[in-house]
C-alpha cells in the first residue's frame, strides 16, 4: 500500500533496508544462536546517519519524529527483530531527554546520540515493579550538589551497551508513584555496573541486563524535568515509544510473510505448488490483510505523535497492542505455512515467532494496554456526558 | 570523518573516474538479436570504481585533502556521479557532448585526461582497473600516458604514502602481488580486493541531492572535433557477437595419474601436442 512518503522518509527506509538486506540478513542466524550483542551493525547504522532521523536538528539530528524511527524500526526488524532492538531501545532511552531534556542536557547527550557512537536505554522495571511500575524501591537519595541511587533495576534492553540510561527512581519514597524521577546517569559512574545478562527465548542479539546501582553519586543536573516528575516522564515517553513497537511488530510480521508466501510457492505437495491450495491461499491472505492493518495504524498513530497530538496514551496502546497481536499471530502462521521444516531451527520463520513474543510483553504488556485503552474510552465517555 | 584516522596531513588532491554502465546483474540478452536488452535496465556505477572511490575517500581520511570525481557520458550520468557524491566527495564534474558520443579509450582517455588537467594538478588519480561493460582496461593508463605521468594498474592495496610523496602500492598478480614504490603524482587503478565501500549516509545523500554538478563540454576543455567521440577514435566496432558456445568436450575421470597420460596419449594422437622425443624442451 502506498503510504506516501516524503522523498526523505523514502530515502530513510531504503537505506535501512539496504542495511538489513546487505549487513544484518547474514549475521541473523549466528547471532541469534550465539545471543551477540551486534556492535558492527549499531555502527553502520551511526555511519547511515539512521540514529539522527528522530533527534532535533539543533542537536544534530535531522529533524524527523517517531514516524522516521519507526520506519527505520520496521525495515530492521523485517530481517532481526533482535538486532533491530539495538536500534529501537536507543530510541527508547532517547526521548525522554528529547522531550524533558533541558538545553543542556539536550546539548550534552543528543549529539553523541544523534551519530550512533552512543546508546541509551531506559530504566523503569525492577524484580518486584514490572506492569505495577508503582512498586519500583530504587530511591534517589538528594546530597548537597548530587542523587545518590541505590537499587537493582532488571531486563533492561541494551544494559551494559548504553552509555547513558534514564533511570526512574524515587527521590521521595513516602509519596509513592509522585515521588518519583528521571535522571540521567552515565555509565562508568562510580558505584554503577552491570549484573545478570538473560538468556532469552528471542530477540537474543539484543542485550538484556540487570542494572546495580550501590550509592551511585550522579550530580543534581542529571535530573531530567523536576523532582516528582518520574512517571509522568515514564508515561509520556511509552506514549511516543510504543509506536516504535508496534513498527518492530509489523517488521517481524512482515519478515515472515515474505518467508512464507516465498515458500509456499516452491514447496510442492500432492504434485503441486502448496501455494495452489486454497486452505493456504486463505490463510496467506489474512496475514497480509492483517500486517497491512497493522501497518497502517502504526503509521498513523506515529504520525499523530509527530504532529504533536495531546491524547496519544489509547492510541499509541493501540498500535502497540494490534500489531505485536498480529506479529505473533502472523509469524505462527508461517511457521504453519512451513509445516515440519518451520519447526526447524535451519529455517528462519522459528525464530520470528520466537523474537515476536516479546511484542506483546515489553513496554507495557497488551493486558496494560487494554487496560489504557479502555480507561481512556470510559473518561471521554463521561467527560462527553457532562 | 574524524581527524583521528589522520596518518599526517599530506592534503592530497585527489581525483576518481567513474563511468555509468547498465546493471549487468539482472540484464538479459535477447536470444534472436544477440543484443543487450537495455530497457527497464536500471544505471549503476561501475562497480570497480566503487572500489576507486572508497581508495580515495579512504586516502582523504588518512591524509587529508579533496576529493574531486569526474565522468564523461550522457547527461543522464549525472545520476551516476549524485550516487557517487552521497559517499562524501567533495566534488564532481560531468563530461557531456553529443561531441563525446561513440569515444573509444583513446578518446576517451584524451576528455578525460582535459578535464583533470583543468581541475588539477591532482596528486593520485584513481579508476577502478576496466569498466564492466568494455572491459578493456585502457582508460586508465590512457589517462596516465596523456598527463605524462606514472600508473600503476590493478592495485590491491595502498600500503602507505610517505613524507617524501612516495606512494607504495601492492600490485595484484596471478599467484600473489608485487609491492611497488612509486613518486605522486600517480595513477592507480584498483581491483575489489582493495577494500569494500562504504554505505552512503543519509546526510550525504540529502547534500548530492541539492549539490551543483557542473557540465562541460568540448569547447569548454579545448578539445577539438577530431579528437573526441567517434571522429577521436581510431579503433572501430566491426561485429559484436557472442561466441558459439563450445560443442562436447571430454572429461578425463580417475587416478589423477592416470587421466592424465590417457590426456596426453589423446592430444598426441590428435596432433595437438607432438610425441616424444620430436620435441626436446619439456
Ligand atoms: C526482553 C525484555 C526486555 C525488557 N526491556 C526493558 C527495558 O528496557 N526497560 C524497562 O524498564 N523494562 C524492560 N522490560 C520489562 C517489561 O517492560 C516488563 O516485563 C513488563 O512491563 C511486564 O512486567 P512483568 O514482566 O513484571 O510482568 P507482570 O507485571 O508480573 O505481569 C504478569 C502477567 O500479569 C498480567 N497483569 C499484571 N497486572 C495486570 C492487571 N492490572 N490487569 C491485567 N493483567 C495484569 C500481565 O499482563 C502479565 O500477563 C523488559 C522485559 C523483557 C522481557
Amino acid at each position: 500500500m502506498n503510504y506516501f512518503l516524503t522523498e526523505e522518509q523514502q530515502m530513510i527506509k531504503d537505506l535501512a533496508a539496504k542495511i538489513a538486506a546487505e549487513k544484518i540478513s547474514p549475521l541473523t542466524a549466528k547471532y541469534d544462536e550465539e545471543g551477540i550483542f551486534p556492535h558492527e551493525i549499531v555502527k553502520a547504522l551511526g555511519e547511515a546517519d539512521l540514529f539522527r532521523v528522530f533527534i532535533p536538528e539543533e542537536y544534530e539530528g535531522l529533524g524527523g519524529g517517531v514516524f522516521e524511527m519507526a520506519l527505520v524500526v520496521e525495515e530492521l526488524s523485517r530481517v532481526c527483530g533482535g538486532i533491530a532492538l539495538a536500534y529501537a531501545a536507543s530510541g527508547l532511552g532517547t526521548i525522554p531527554i528529547i522531550l524533558f531534556g533541558s538545553d543542556e542536557q539536550k546539548k550534552k547527550y543528543l549529539p553523541r546520540l544523534a551519530s550512533g557512537e552512543t546508546l541509551a536505554a531506559f530504566a523503569l522495571t525492577e524484580a518486584g515493579a514490572g506492569s505495577d511500575a508503582s512498586a519500583i524501591r530504587t530511591t534517589a537519595k538528594k546530597d548537597g550538589d548530587s542523587y545518590v541511587i541505590t537499587g537493582t533495576k532488571q531486563w533492561i534492553t541494551n544494559g551494559g551497551e548504553a552509555e547513558i540510561y534514564t533511570v526512574i527512581a524515587l527521590t521521595d519514597p513516602d509519596r509513592g508513584a509522585r515521588g518519583s524521577s528521571a535522571i540521567i546517569v552515565e555509565r562508568d559512574t562510580p558505584g554503577f555496573t552491570f549484573g545478570k545478562k538473560e538468556d532469552k527465548m528471542g530477540i537474543r542479539a539484543s542485550a538484556t541486563r540487570e542494572l546495580i546501582f550501590d550509592e551511585c553519586r550522579v550530580p543534581a543536573g542529571q535530573l531530567l524535568g523536576k523532582e516528582g516528575m518520574g512517571f509522568l516522564v515514564a508515561m509520556k515517553t511509552f506514549d511516543q515509544s510504543r509506536p516504535g513497537v508496534a513498527a518492530q511488530a509489523v517488521g517481524i510480521a512482515q519478515g515472515a510473510l515474505d518467508k512464507a508466501v516465498a515458500y509456499s510457492n516452491e514447496r510442492k505437495q500432492f504434485g503441486k505448488p502448496i501455494s495452489s491450495f486454497q486452505g493456504l491461499q486463505f490463510m496467506l491472505a489474512d496475514m497480509a490483510t492483517q500486517v497491512e492493518a497493522a501497518r497502517a495504524l502504526t503509521y498513523q498513530v506515529a504520525r499523530n505523535v509527530d504532529a504533536g497530538e495531546k491524547n496519544l496514551a489509547g492510541i499509541s496502546a493501540m498500535a502497540k497492542v494490534m500489531a505485536s497481536d498480529t506479529a505473533m499471530k502472523v509469524t505462527t502462521d508461517a511457521v504453519q505455512v512451513f509445516g515440519g521444516y518451520g519447526y526447524m531451527r535451519e529455517y528462519p520463520v522459528e525464530k520470528m515467532m520466537r523474537d515476536a513474543k516479546i511484542t506483546q510483553i515489553y513496554e507495557g504488556t497488551n493486558q496494560i494496554q487494554r487496560e489504557v485503552i479502555a480507561m481512556n474510552l470510559i473518561k471521554e465517555q463521561i467527560r462527553g456526558k457532562k | 570523518m574524524s581527524d583521528s584516522r589522520m596518518e599526517q596531513p599530506l592534503n592530497l588532491r585527489l581525483a576518481v573516474c567513474i563511468k555509468q554502465v547498465p546493471d549487468t546483474t539482472n540484464i538479459r540478452i535477447n536470444p534472436e538479436t544477440n543484443t543487450l536488452m537495455r530497457e527497464g535496465v536500471a544505471s549503476i556505477i561501475n562497480p570497480f570504481d566503487m572500489y576507486a572511490l572508497e581508495e580515495a575517500l579512504r586516502l582523504k581520511e588518512r591524509y587529508g585533502g579533496t576529493v574531486t570525481v569526474i565522468s564523461m557520458g550522457p547527461p543522464q550520468a549525472e545520476a551516476a556521479l549524485r550516487d557517487a557524491l552521497s559517499f562524501g566527495p567533495d566534488k564532481a564534474v560531468l563530461l557531456s557532448d553529443r561531441a563525446f558520443a561513440g569515444a573509444d579509450t583513446l578518446a576517451t582517455s584524451l576528455t578525460l585526461s582535459a578535464a583533470l588537467k583543468k581541475l588539477g594538478p591532482f596528486d593520485v588519480i584513481l579508476a577502478g582497473k576496466q569498466a564492466m561493460d568494455g572491459d578493456t582496461g585502457q582508460v586508465g593508463p590512457g589517462i596516465a600516458e596523456n598527463l605524462g605521468i606514472p600508473h600503476v594498474t590493478e592495485i590491491r592495496r595502498i600500503e602507505a604514502i610517505a613524507e617524501d610523496r612516495r606512494i607504495t602500492v601492492q600490485r595484484l598478480l596471478e599467484d600473489g602481488y608485487v609491492r611497488l614504490r612509486a613518486a605522486l603524482p600517480v595513477l592507480l587503478t584498483v581491483v575489489k580486493e582493495i577494500n569494500e565501500p562504504r554505505l552512503p549516509s543519509l546526510r550525504g545523500k540529502m547534500n548530492a541531492k541539492k549539490a551543483e554538478i557542473p557540465r562541460w563540454t568540448a569547447e569548454e576543455l579545448g578539445l577539438k572535433p577530431e579528437e573526441t567521440g567517434l571522429n577521436g577514435s581510431p579503433t572501430q566496432v566491426m561485429k559484436i557477437f557472442t561466441p558459439p558456445k563450445p560443442e562436447g568436450g571430454k572429461l578425463f575421470k580417475g587416478e589423477v595419474k592416470e587421466s592424465v597420460a590417457t590426456l596426453l596419449s589423446e592430444l598426441t594422437g590428435a596432433g595437438i601436442l607432438l610425441g616424444k622425443g620430436r620435441g626436446g624442451a619439456r
